[in-house]
């Protein structure tokens, strides 16, 4: 692990540099390579006529804006998640996130004829939003207080709830749906950066959140008692960093679908790496997840050329090695007390 | 409010103290003749249509029934099956959620699944042309407990700490979720269309060896829960207060994972991927007698039983023709009745 400010400051400054570098490898590589060179001459002075600049800024550079993006985004708030419920097993999905959004988008394709995913983009979103409330209105108790079990507990319940409706539907109704399975594997292909754009207020708020409220989340791990006795508000604290996963997990399953490993893993990659100072930590799980999915999205291009690779499968693949090295050195005393 | 309770109803208090299992066997007694008029329907039940005198008639005297074959061979077979994996399925989770001490493991949470998944999905798309589909079980047993062993072994240093075996056998479930995806991406629509099923866990089709074959672990590794259920309450306090209750804290950890092990790895061998029952029978369980594994462990597998019972039999007669795997309405069933339960135990 990093212990010092310093190579902390190191660390950050050497995981930014390689983020950079795996965003600008995913945007040369793919069937046809584009140097570089030619990526500077599109942002410059776009040219309609050239392929390769019609290539670049209608596929690779939406791509690569959503693997990033997307990879930040889920690791921090499993990160979020793992804290607030004390629970190294949490995920965004927990929240009941991903199956509300599987769940809104199924109920919509049965009902109207979309057929793309960026059609899917406000189901899922609405979808992630309504479980979560709903999970959280479920976890509370009879004094309005919400405990990390019971919000684990609810959100287990909910989650196989609305699967189960949806492989119900799915299961009725099979026509139709190959799109739908499609966005289930999850994938930040054929992504169009207008689909991005209404959402990045979304993102941006999440952000400030935690900018925010890093340090008081480091409170939160030291347990409710503790951050009562330091004359801090845990309601309010929980509310808004909860309010900063559905955000944040809520936009990216809209986005992508079901990306998996991303908001579980890189959560302990990054807590191995910075320790559990949040104001490191949370930064060092941005970039690492956004590495991770760049790096797994160009992957999977190559893998097996003509088959599209889930990119979950490759975030998985590549990240398993890593992860059981840092668990295996790091999970003792990092996590004492936590599992 | 323990304290509330005990003012107001001191006659019940009384009578818990001479009966100390009081409610847990009232629970068990009702769960049970839940499984029993359960069992009894389910055998009524079935695309082909039958009377309940004329397959009581089958089972007294399948010989000279129409429906002796139907009956005996087809749907007892299928029941049984779904009673012992649901059981089996149940106590594992409740094992292993004790054992880590954390409320969202399941069997996948040290890799028994997904290993199992996995060797089951690779002979799907390798051997299934040239052996006999009998092998699968075994190749899905296999698969469980060589994951079990690898998590166990890489998180081994000194000892196993429970959260280094949550984060290894996470990780390592990923892993294998990833090969087993990637490998019904590249294999052809049959044997994909098999692992999915597979995958969604069915017990189509099941016969009387596979009844048999769920027996041994667990006679085994039921009596062993109640021999090790005090060490099992010490080890859920913590390492340090198991030690100085005088539990020997290794090998009671040993010895309670492989059974989970044992139960687990048959269970998904025959129906594939139920785990959602493991996750939740459990807590169902706690639900509904309060914590104390002695408790838990009955309750937890009679309510596995029904619920995997339930699914299978939604699975074989809602939707006829068609006969849909018992996966799917596992969770439709287990999770609303958690929802309530969660619900009602609001404190």
């Amino acid at each position: 692990m990093l212990t010092t400010r310093r190579a902390k400051s190191v660390g950050l400054i050497l995981g930014l540099g390689l983020t950079l570098l795996a965003f600008v490898t995913s945007i040369a590589l793919g069937t046809t390579p584009i140097s570089p060179a030619t990526l500077s001459s599109a942002l410059l002075h776009y040219d309609p006529s050239q392929v390769n600049h019609i290539i670049l800024l209608t596929e690779r550079l939406p791509r690569a804006v959503v693997a990033a993006l997307v990879g930040a985004s889920l690791a921090i708030a499993g990160a979020l998640m793992q804290t607030m419920t004390r629970n190294p097993l949490a995920s965004p999905g927990i929240l009941g996130i991903n199956a509300g959004a599987m769940f809104f988008v199924v109920v919509t394709v049965s009902l109207l004829p979309l057929s793309s995913p960026a059609e899917y983009v406000w189901p899922a979103l609405l979808g992630a939003f309504v479980a979560a409330v709903l999970v959280i209105l479920l976890s509370r108790g009879r004094h309005g207080e919400v405990s990390p079990l019971r919000v684990v507990l609810a959100g287990v319940a909910v989650t196989a709830l609305f699967v189960s409706f949806s492989q119900g539907l799915l299961i009725v109704d099979q026509q139709g749906f190959e799109s739908v399975l499609f966005w289930l594997a999850g994938s930040v292909a054929g992504r169009d950066l207008a689909l991005v754009t209404p959402l990045l207020p979304l993102f941006l708020v999440a952000i400030v959140i935690c900018a925010v409220l890093a340090r008081h989340a480091n409170a939160l791990l030291l347990g409710e008692d503790m951050v009562k006795g330091l004359g801090i508000n845990v309601t309010t604290i929980k509310a808004l960093l909860g309010l900063a996963v559905i955000l944040l997990a809520g936009s990216s399953v809209a986005i992508a679908g079901m990306i998996g490993f991303v908001g579980l893993i890189v959560p302990h990659m990054a807590r191995g790496l910075f320790g559990l100072d949040h104001r490191w930590m949370l930064p060092g799980c941005a970039l690492l997840g956004a590495c991770l999915l760049l790096t797994a999205d160009v992957a999977a291009r190559f893998l097996m050329p003509p088959q599209d690779v889930p990119v979950g499968v490759m975030t998985a693949l590549i990240g398993t090695p890593f992860f059981i090295y840092i668990a295996r050195r790091e999970a003792g005393h990092h996590t004492k007390g936590r599992a | 409010m323990t304290a509330e309770m005990t003012l107001r109803r001191p006659a019940k208090r009384r009578l818990a103290r001479i009966l100390p299992l009081t409610r847990t066997w009232g629970v068990a007694l009702l769960l049970s003749l839940m499984l029993a008029a359960s069992v009894a329907v389910s055998l009524t039940l079935g695309s082909f249509p039958t009377t309940p005198a004329a397959v009581a008639r089958a089972l007294a005297y399948p010989a000279s029934s129409d429906i002796g074959f139907i009956v005996w061979e087809l749907r007892l077979p299928r029941i049984g099956l779904a009673v012992l994996v649901g059981a089996a399925l149940a106590v594992a989770g409740a094992i292993l959620q004790g054992i880590v001490r954390n409320p969202l493991a399941s069997p996948d949470v040290i890799g028994i699944t997904s290993g199992a998944a996995m060797a089951a999905v690779v002979f799907l798309a390798l051997f299934s042309a040239s052996m006999n589909a009998l092998w699968l079980p075994l190749a899905a047993m296999a698969g469980a407990l060589l994951a079990a062993l690898l998590v166990f072994s890489l998180a081994w240093k000194k000892g196993v700490t429970p959260a280094r075996l949550v984060l290894v056998g996470i990780g390592l479930s990923a892993a294998m979720g990833a090969v087993t995806t990637l490998l019904i991406v590249i294999s052809d629509d049959a044997a994909a269309m098999h692992a999915y099923v597979w995958l969604t866990g069915s017990i189509y089709g099941a016969q009387w060896h596979d009844v048999l074959g769920m027996l041994p672990s667990l006679a085994l590794c039921l009596p062993l829960c109640f021999i090790l259920a005090r060490h099992m309450d010490a080890l859920a306090l913590g390492d340090s207060i198991a030690q100085g209750l005088g539990v020997n804290i290794a090998r009671s950890r040993l010895v309670l994972v492989a059974s989970s092990v044992a139960l687990a790895g048959s269970a998904v061998a025959f129906a594939g991927g139920l785990s959602f029952v493991g996750l939740i029978a459990p807590h169902i369980a706690t639900r509904l007698v309060g914590r104390g594994f002695a408790r838990q462990v009955p309750i937890a597998a009679l309510v596995g039983s029904l619920i995997v019972l339930y699914a299978d039999l939604l699975g074989r007669v809602a939707f006829l023709p068609k006969d849909l795997p018992a996966g799917i309405f596992v969770s439709g069933i287990g999770a609303p009745f958690f929802v309530y339960l969660l619900h009602k135990s609001r404190s």
